[in-house]
């Protein structure tokens, strides 16, 4: 089966939501703050604008609660008093001309009384930097297992490191953007999201009115990798307060230097391990710190951190460990949600630092690795005892096979002892993913899926999971193709519109085909299908639904308070091996051979579930390589694509997947999340690879020129 | 769509452009000042073609003058007077097969680009005397796909003889 709604896309013919037409539109805009913290002390309208053409909104104009409702209430939908990072919201502005509101903007000044902010998250802040809290830690969780302490004096040998990644943009091709109206009472607000539930519970809040008065629905969305999970709620709710202060429909579309300078990014990170072996190269301890750059407010932090602390010890067993983790305030715009979700920071940490433990007591990262795997009946950090079947050993010498990684390595000792400026390496990295939100999530979530039978004999699905590009709308189909004997065309997949779809949870954590589509799986309609649904509604006068609630699969027990127990119902286990070349004319680092092994279940559409690791790991050769953000003041400076670098076609090899299948007994026939799994293992392979060829200790990335220039120079 | 709510005011009398859209005759009153991208979004309702930066870096809003590909975003559009211009609009569903199947476009939001660059090489083949064609759709930045999806397509189509 082909991409659903492909050849729309291939022609065209696909309607975002800045394709929409709608008669009568305002544009809008907003007004931002232009200091990193401090009091707002006036919003200056220029005399050289006629401003009564203009719908201007500020916080006084916020019907409800002046918050983006999220896991706090910290955040406010349109600053009032108070600034915590440059580029916060603070009024709107709407005209019908979109120049016209682009001109005005330049002439609207904000004034603020500065305080001291903080940008550095590693640093303990002093008393007039503390906004949150006692310390301005957003969050703090820790995992303990064994003894940590009485293990590292025991250890053979104890190995020290400290690892650090940068922020990313997620760079989704299409920028955010949404559109809002009135309708007999009813507020509709359409655009680019993951997470209807969230905004409608965002609007409900902020704007005062019950859910049946609001409609949040979907528009087809151009990408998203977590970066429209969270902020699609602040741009839905701005438009929605000028539509209905300018009793007109208006749209807020950001254009890209808006879009990257005000929108979430990657937390950047920085991890220490302390580790300690014994004789035979075994784990024996542990002991991990981590810590995250939040931003300014609460926002999803505290569960990017979680997924980070629960994964920052890899698929490794060890008796003896002890996470801590935080996430720290700064004055930043708030660093949210992508792909990988704090396990990429922390599996670049654990990878590469697996690396320099081989080093230092001389075994060969591979053989390091396979001595210390996960094997069935071994439990991870939070002490869930793993009994999959995988064989993570036989998965890893299958990555190293397909990579011949041992004879490239005699091949590249050869040509960097002689040739005059190239030099090679190769790379490795064993990683897992657990797949659907952490802990009890799932439970609390309760998602649920209905099936409609349509009077024509056609299957409807409705549920709030969106399409983002990675392939919603084809999975659910084929789901329900296989489950009743249907073709595709006798299949409608509902628009995620809260007005008519019921809460199957938001489209992230690699969810969507597991869970929700375990529940397309559940769903149980009876054979002969089509005719039934006819005859039923010929019959009857009423709609024909079935409903399908989640349902944990058995055994499964997560206690939030201790952090021990089942993380996730299963993960995707995975190792990838990167061949580099750095050219020491120009300093560029190269990957020249990627592959990519992983076991996630059963692949249900082969092309499709290529197409996400081999996007998922070229976004991640991005940001190991050539993404950088510039902060100056907590502002981002290279706020455009052509400093802000992302790989081109001509910047990668091909992505050499395999897939290694061991089903899932809660997934739909048997597959398991996937999405977010080839994030976290190509940074520290190719961090891996770069230090073998150049025979130097890289600690952080990205590894750009500047970069690789220090580490030629300095080895560190 | 409402054309002049998307443009900027009129401070200077507006200019006549005539030029061939997809082999129908067009002619726009426009400011001297407009994007050829605007034109064709807002004032033609041609919505296919995207804009993903502005800047022209990331080839969404790709589309052909006279036979070339151009980022539409930078090519103000008295420049296409009497030009034959040709956008995503034109391209029709049998021709892109192969793409379709090979996993071209996930989100869909490079794809019109990545299809008119495509059609573009397959049109002159050779291109791929001097260029590879990783080279060749360099141009077109994706963000989904890894790119592999993309050219397995284009090589494909290619060997298929379609674009």
């Amino acid at each position: 089966m082909d991409r659903i709604e492909g050849l729309a896309k291939l022609t065209g013919a696909e309607r975002y939501v800045d394709d929409l037409p709608l008669d009568g539109m305002l544009w809008g805009m907003t007004v931002r703050s232009p200091a990193p913290r401090g009091r707002v002390t006036g919003v200056h309208f220029g005399s050289g604008v006629d401003w009564s053409e203009f719908v201007v909104v500020d916080h006084h104009d916020i019907p409800g609660d002046n918050t983006v409702l999220l896991i706090e209430t910290d955040q406010p939908l349109l600053a009032g008093e108070y600034v915590r990072h440059a580029e916060e919201p603070i009024a709107l502005v709407a005209h019908r001309s979109r120049e016209m509101v682009r001109r005005a903007i330049r002439e609207i000044e904000v004034t603020i009384d500065p305080d001291p902010p903080i940008f550095d998250f590693t640093a303990e802040p002093t008393q007039d930097q503390i906004q949150h809290g006692s310390d301005n830690a957003l969050k703090r969780i820790d995992i303990t297992k064994g003894d940590v302490d009485a293990a590292l004096v025991r250890a053979a040998r104890v190995v020290e490191g400290e690892y650090r990644t940068g922020s990313q943009e997620h760079v989704y091709l299409e920028n955010q953007g949404m559109i809002a109206w009135e309708e007999d009472g009813v507020l509709v607000i359409k655009g680019s999201l993951q997470c209807p539930f969230y905004v409608l519970k965002a609007a409900v809040r902020a704007l005062g009115r019950d859910s049946d008065h609001v409609r949040i629905v979907q528009t087809p969305t151009g990408g998203g990798f977590g970066g429209k999970e969270e902020y699609p709620s602040m741009i839905a709710l701005h438009a929605a307060l000028l539509a209905l202060k300018a009793e007109q429909p208006v749209r807020i579309i950001y254009d890209r230097g808006e879009d990257m300078r005000a929108t979430t990014k990657r937390h950047p990170s920085l991890v220490r391990h302390r580790t300690g072996v014994d004789g035979d190269g075994r784990l024996v301890a542990q002991d991990i710190d981590v810590a995250l750059d939040g931003g300014a407010y609460v926002t999803l932090s505290p569960v990017v951190l979680s997924r980070g602390v629960i994964h920052a010890a890899g698929p490794y067993a060890c008796d003896n460990v002890r996470i801590r983790g935080r996430a720290m305030l700064t004055n930043s715009p708030p660093h949210g949600a992508f792909r990988g979700f704090g396990a990429p920071q922390t599996h670049f940490a654990n990878e590469r630092h697996m690396d320099v433990i081989a080093a230092t007591i001389g075994i060969d990262p591979d053989e390091f690795r396979r001595r210390n795997l996960i094997v069935d009946g071994q439990t991870t950090a939070t002490g869930q005892r793993i009994t999959d079947g995988t064989d993570r050993v036989a998965l890893l010498d299958h990555a190293l096979e397909l990579s011949s990684y041992h004879e490239r390595q005699d091949k590249h000792r050869s040509l960097n002892a002689s040739h005059p400026y190239l030099r090679r390496g190769i790379g490795l990295a064993a990683f897992h993913h657990g797949a659907g939100f952490t802990g009890s999530g799932e439970v609390m979530l309760a998602s649920e899926l209905h099936l409609a039978g349509l009077p024509d004999g056609r299957i409807e699905v409705l549920s709030a999971n969106i399409e983002m590009g990675q392939g919603t709308l084809t999975v659910f189909t084929k789901l329900v193709c296989d489950r009743l004997g249907l073709r595709p065309e006798h299949v409608v997949i509902a628009d995620a519109d809260t007005g008519r779809v019921p809460d199957s949870g938001p489209t992230v954590a690699s969810r969507t085909t597991m869970v929700v589509g375990r529940l397309v799986d559940d769903s149980d309609t009876g054979d002969r299908v089509t005719q039934a649904i006819i005859d039923w509604h010929v019959e009857r006068d009423e709609p024909l639904v079935g409903h399908a609630k989640y349902e944990p699969p058995p055994g499964i027990e997560w206690d939030e308070t201790t952090y021990t127990g089942d993380a996730y119902a299963t993960y995707g286990w995975a190792t990838y091996v990167a061949e580099v070349e750095v050219d020491l004319r120009t300093y560029t680092a190269r990957v020249t051979d990627f592959v990519a092994v992983q076991d996630v279940g059963t692949v249900l559409h082969e092309t499709l579930a290529r197409g996400q690791i081999q996007g998922g790991v070229v976004q991640a050769i991005g940001w190991a390589l050539t993404e950088e953000c510039a902060w100056s003041n907590g502002v981002m400076q290279n706020n455009q694509l052509t400093n802000y670098i992302i790989p081109t076609s001509d910047d990668v090899p091909p992505i050499r997947v395999s897939f290694v299948e061991n089903p899932f007994a809660h997934g739909p026939h048997g597959a398991k999340g996937l999405g977010e799994l080839p994030m976290d293992g190509p940074a520290p392979a190719i961090a891996n690879a770069v230090a073998r060829a150049i025979d130097a200790d890289p600690r952080a990335i990205p590894l750009t020129p500047e970069h690789l220039m220090d580490l030629l120079s300095n080895g560190r | 769509m409402d054309a002049d709510a998307n443009m900027p005011p009129m401070s200077r009398p507006p200019i006549e452009v005539p030029f061939t859209l997809n082999g129908m005759e067009v002619t726009v009153s426009i400011d001297p000042a407009e994007r050829l991208l605007d034109t064709l979004r807002y004032r033609l309702g041609m919505t296919g073609s995207k804009e993903g930066c502005g800047e022209g870096e990331c080839g969404a809003c790709t589309v052909h003058v006279d036979d070339i590909p151009v980022n539409s975003c930078l090519i103000p559009t008295y420049q296409v007077r009497n030009a034959q211009v040709r956008t995503i609009e034109s391209i029709d569903p049998s021709d892109v097969g192969a793409l379709l199947s090979s996993g071209a476009t996930q989100c869909g939001a490079c794809t019109p680009g990545v299809v008119m660059t495509a059609v573009w090489v397959r049109e002159h083949p050779e291109l791929l005397e001097t260029h590879t064609l990783r080279e060749l759709m360099a141009g077109n930045l994706c963000r989904c796909t890894g790119y592999d999806g993309i050219i397995d397509g284009v090589r494909r189509s290619l060997d298929e003889g379609q674009p």
